[in-house]
């Protein structure tokens, strides 16, 4: 190495520069890193700070908290919703059905597809609903348990009866009074799910899957059962299968379905427990048969003739994901008109032809007719009377229940 | 090479400046340290102080949370998640071992045996990055799908019933067992491996392997004299960056593995965000710190090697 020392410099920094070009390489040593971990331990160590930090406990206000509604002169609405969950043009830009909102109302949606996980979202928003801050967002898509959870948290607003005519009119009446917000006073559903068990004919090989109790007990599907991780399907549908109502769940019939899927996951028969994902793996086969969701079993099928699906006599179960305004949400009136909208026929129907789930708004079957005869009779978008009877849905659980029951499946599952 | 903050142009003329204006800079390496500094502090250690106090608190989410000292919460975690936490350590060393065994032949190659090609292999090394993690991950799920080709392939050479013997495998898929986990780390991680070893490969004074070889050592001799010795720092780097991250990974758990390969970062994962009980998770989140501290120390100890790069 050659090295440059121009003799303008100090002493000292003439020796720094010769240290340079000794070590400079090693400013990363064994015991320089050795010294820097001791240091960051003792730096935590000793922190006396630590009881400054706490999570503040969550506002209490009935009825949500409020921020001025800036609706009339702002002319937006800020809408989060899940991906694919909307209907989308021919070249996959715009959203017809909010397009044609806009038109009528002048009232531009910002449409954002930023919700994958209830989890994950819930905990996103949770630190700005707690310290009482807006979100950004007029309009949310939450799966009932977590709408539930936004409820008896505070977290969200009342609805304005007087924005919802066709909400209130046409709402199907398999959607109209969950324990949790009996009477919807706050949301509003954007579309239901059926839960029922789906399998892939060319995997099962003749084997036959009727009910819950084939995907446990059946020693040929052993290694190739999937359940889902969302805790009130997988165990909703097992509690139907052993005879219990998830509607009136106890502690002890928890812990039945808890007991009944573990013998499945110790004898390896349960593959996996899976979110979304379940699509692909039953799409290929290494999935036979699992508890899967109507809308995705719809699309499956427009691609693989071999997918089909199974709805047990003991009843299947159903749930709804909806619309909530968090609180200080600046467009509240607007949000409710978009509510509203999505009650007229026209739009529901449209959506419900683009997206394959569950319509909550009645009378949407001649609409979607004219649009898409096949989906109209496809009783996993337009359940009919027989089997919206066999249709159950999983109570609400306090707090305390929630974290115990959570706490179970996820042993369950592994963690 | 070092350079020096205000080294005049090494070409100027050697007219003797009028006024060295050296005392200016003296500041200059604390402005330059200060963005990074900050960073650390806003983005690290912070939510470390945040975390280290949410494992002490105790409350709900109605309720909030209050710092009351609760140290139960780590023995509890502990007793509860230990299997989880051993089951981390192993496959992050698996998959280490692994990554040691594939990448240092590959960096050996590329140093010294690759000439005009060596471009190309390191970008085919370090092309895998330019897609998503998530993607990645998700392709091996065709790759390893029970009716393809590797899983058959596995099963005709009996390769499965050996691996099914030790635990690895389960029947005759892949997917969803331990050995799918391990897999999908060492194929995640393996470029942090080969980076730092061929850094230190390509060091080697070629002339080296020379004068070993004109003092009769074998090229194995050679090998095991001379350039793995030297190549010391490399494989400490690599196996640290490979350790380290894998054992709190949790993607590769989640996507390839079933409920009985689910790893730490799975439960913390589980903890934050499913079951709301941010003490233990985070809990958690510092006996893994913790953990995988003292580990790196006792492995830098032992390993006998001076520099880390």
């Amino acid at each position: 190495m050659e090295s440059y020392e121009p003799d303008r410099l100090t002493p000292v920094e003439t020796a720094a520069l010769r240290r340079s070009h000794r070590d400079g390489r090693a400013a990363l040593t064994r015991r320089s890193l050795l010294r820097a971990s001791a240091g960051g331990a003792l730096a935590i160590g000793g922190l006396g700070t630590l009881s400054a930090c706490g999570i503040p406990a969550a506002n209490k206000t009935q009825g949500g908290v409020s921020a001025d509604d800036h609706s009339a002169t702002e002319k937006v609405v800020n809408f989060s919703n899940w991906p694919e969950y909307i209907d989308v043009d021919d070249k996959g830009k715009r959203h017809p059905t909010l397009d044609a909102f806009g038109k009528r109302t002048g009232i531009r949606v910002k449409y954002t597809e930023d919700i994958n996980d209830n989890d994950e979202f819930f905990g996103k928003i949770q630190p700005e609903l707690a310290a009482g801050q807006d979100t950004g967002r007029d309009l949310i898509v939450l799966t009932d348990w977590l709408a539930a959870r936004m409820i008896r948290l505070g977290y969200v607003q009342k609805l304005d009866p007087a924005n919802l005519p066709h909400a209130f009119a046409n709402l199907s009446d398999q959607f109209r009074a969950p324990d949790w917000d009996p009477g919807r006073a706050y949301s509003y559903p954007w579309q239901g799910i059926s839960t029922v068990i789906a399998f892939n004919k060319k995997a099962l090989d003749g084997v036959e899957v009727k009910s819950v109790s084939d995907l446990l007990d059946n020693p040929k599907l052993k290694g190739r059962v999937g359940f889902l991780t969302e805790m009130r399907d997988s165990i909703g549908m097992t509690l139907l299968d052993l005879g219990k109502d998830p509607a009136k769940v106890t502690a002890d019939d928890y812990d039945a379905a808890i007991a009944r899927l573990q013998k499945g996951v110790d004898k390896g028969q349960i593959r996996r427990f899976t979110g979304n994902d379940y699509t692909s793996d039953l799409a290929k086969g290494d999935l036979a048969a699992c508890v899967a969701w109507g809308g995705d079993i719809v699309q499956l099928q427009a691609d693989n003739p071999d997918i089909g699906y199974v709805i047990p006599d003991s009843g299947y179960m159903t749930s709804t994901d909806n619309l909530l305004i968090p609180n200080k949400a600046r467009h509240k009136t607007n949000a409710e008109r978009l509510i509203d909208y999505y009650y007229e026929p026209e739009p529901a129907a449209e959506l419900a032809a683009y997206i394959n789930y569950v319509s909550p708004v009645a009378g949407v079957a001649p609409y979607l007719a004219k649009i898409d005869k096949s989906a109209a009779s496809n009783p996993l978008i337009l359940p009919d009377k027989a089997m919206q009877a066999r249709s159950h849905a999983f109570r609400a659980l306090t707090q305390k229940e929630e974290t115990a029951y959570q706490q179970k499946f996820s042993k369950l599952t592994g963690a | 090479m070092s350079t020096l903050t205000e080294a005049p142009p090494p070409l100027a003329p050697a007219e003797p400046a009028a006024e060295p204006p050296r005392r200016r800079g003296r500041f200059t390496p604390y402005w330059l340290l200060l963005p990074g500094i900050l960073w650390l502090v806003v983005f690290f250690a912070l939510p470390l102080v945040y975390q280290a106090s949410t494992s002490v608190q105790t409350g709900s989410l109605e309720q909030g949370y209050k710092v009351t000292w609760h140290f139960a919460t780590y023995w509890d975690a502990l007793s509860e998640y230990w299997p989880q936490f051993v089951r981390s350590l192993c496959y992050a060393a698996g998959a280490t071992v692994l990554c040691l065994l594939l990448g240092y032949p590959l960096a050996y190659l590329i140093a010294f045996r690759a000439g005009r090609w060596r471009n190309l292999i390191m970008i085919l090394v370090i092309a895998p990055f330019f897609t998503s993690f998530l993607i990645r991950t998700l392709a091996w799920k065709t790759i390893l799908a029970d009716n393809g080709v590797v899983v058959h392939t596995l099963g005709s050479l009996h390769i499965l019933d050996l691996t099914n013997w030790l635990g690895w495998t389960a029947g005759d898929r892949v997917l969803a067992t331990p050995l799918a986990v391990v897999c999908g780390l060492t194929y995640n991680f393996l470029p942090f491996m080969i980076l730092p070893l061929y850094t230190s490969l390509e060091r080697i004074d070629g002339r080296l392997h020379e004068a070993a070889g004109d003092l009769y050592a074998k090229p194995w001799t050679t090998f095991r004299k001379v350039t793995f010795p030297l190549s010391m720092p490399g494989v400490v780097s690599g196996t640290l960056l490979t350790f380290i991250p894998a054992a709190g990974d949790y993607v590769n758990s989640e996507l390839l593995g079933s409920t009985d390969t689910r790893m730490i970062g799975n439960v913390i994962q589980t903890q934050f965000l499913r079951i709301l009980d941010y003490p233990t998770a985070a809990a958690l989140s510092f006996i893994l710190m913790a953990a995988i501290l003292a580990m790196v120390t006792i492995y830098i100890r032992r390993s006998g090697t001076e520099d880390l790069v």
